[in-house]
């Protein structure tokens, strides 16, 4: 379970995730959803072990995050993170000696899957190619906790559909996936769990299905309703 | 497939997998994916497609064999019962969405006769 409570998160003046308590259990696709700077980003950092809160905590199996829970828990960021000399196998070698659960062979599934061979060179790919490739080295771990911050920007329509196929190949009852996109529709079917961050706060968090029975309301009309005009989704 | 966000997913491939149990296309007593190949095949969330199977289960359309997977019933009459459920329930939205166009039933039936 990752588990944050009370987690806030501050730069300054500015409060980018305030007293936010959330589970996430095992066997969820969970989609975070908000706008631009309601802090999901700074959220899956925290949890990623890459940035420190400002107070509260955050769990991962009943542990404060860090070096050993980095090795279970699979980010991806939106940042590009890759030097511009290597190629699509020496990212993979790159991943293999920073993370003891990287799977070579997980890597070649996920590269064919997503159209892409070892001897690109990443300073050739194209914004697409890169996001689809960071994709793949992500899941190429065999990670408790997938995180993956905005996996559909950047890739085109039918990319979409291979990223969906490859998200849905990590699942097991026994691991977390959390995705944040401003592509709502893209995670409709997908996610089975919806947590809507607002302003830095935990708006609401919902169960999709559920959403869809009670209310006949899907994410993106919670979404429109949470959230309200001002920032519509693309 | 393409899928309406506002309808539950379970029930959209629900109705997908029914629609091939009655033409045959998934015959009875034929073997179904496992969920998580159906969640693939779908592209949908692995608990939505185990619920798929708990709720055609709970119908009588197919039934889960421990170690050996989901099959299709065998039962040929209670696919024929599922052959005209899903007709009648296709007659009812013809006959809803004519009475939304003012057709009494009357009209909307001899509408069908002479149009088709």
């Amino acid at each position: 379970m990752l588990e944050s409570i009370d987690l806030t998160k501050k730069y300054g003046t500015k409060t980018a995730v305030e007293n936010v308590s959330l589970r996430l259990t095992p066997g969820h696709i969970y989609a975070m959803l908000g706008p631009n700077g309601s802090g999901k980003t700074t959220w899956m950092k925290m949890a990623a072990g890459l940035v420190k809160p400002t107070s509260g905590q955050i769990l991962f199996d009943g542990t404060p995050v860090g070096i050993e829970s980095r090795k279970k828990i699979a980010y991806m960021s939106t940042e590009p993170y890759f030097y511009t000399w290597m190629t699509v196998r020496d990212v993979g070698k790159y991943y293999g000696d920073f993370f003891e659960d990287y799977s070579p062979e997980q890597y070649g599934r996920l590269l064919a899957e997503m159209e892409l061979t070892e001897d690109l060179k990443t300073s050739t790919l194209s914004s697409g190619m890169m996001a689809k490739l960071k994709i793949a080295v992500t899941l190429a771990r065999d990670a408790h906790v997938y995180m993956l911050d905005e996996p559909f920007n950047g890739i085109d329509l039918l990319a979409r559909d291979a990223i969906r196929g490859c998200i849905l190949s990590r699942f097991s009852p026994d691991r977390i996936l959390l995705l944040s996109s401003h592509l709502v529709e893209e995670m409709e079917a997908i996610a089975d769990q919806a947590v809507f961050i607002k302003a830095g706060r935990l708006a609401e968090t919902a169960d999709l299905e559920d959403l869809r029975t009670r209310e006949g309301v899907s994410m993106a009309d919670r979404y429109r309703t949470i959230f309200g005009h001002e920032e519509a989704t693309k | 497939m393409q899928y309406d966000p506002n309808i539950p997913i379970w029930l959209q491939v629900m109705t997908r997998i029914k629609t091939d149990i009655v033409t045959g296309k998934s015959p009875p007593s034929g073997k179904l994916p496992g969920a998580r190949d159906l969640a693939l095949a779908y592209s949908i969330n692995p608990n939505t497609a185990a619920r798929v199977y708990q709720e055609l289960e709970k119908e009588g359309l197919c039934e889960t064999r421990r170690g050996l997977g989901t099959f299709v019933t065998a039962d040929a009459g209670r696919v024929k019962a599922l052959r005209d459920e899903m007709a009648r329930k296709a007659a009812e939205d013809y006959l809803t969405r004519l009475s939304l166009l003012g057709f009494t039933r009357e009209e909307a039936l001899n509408k069908l006769q002479e149009d088709f």
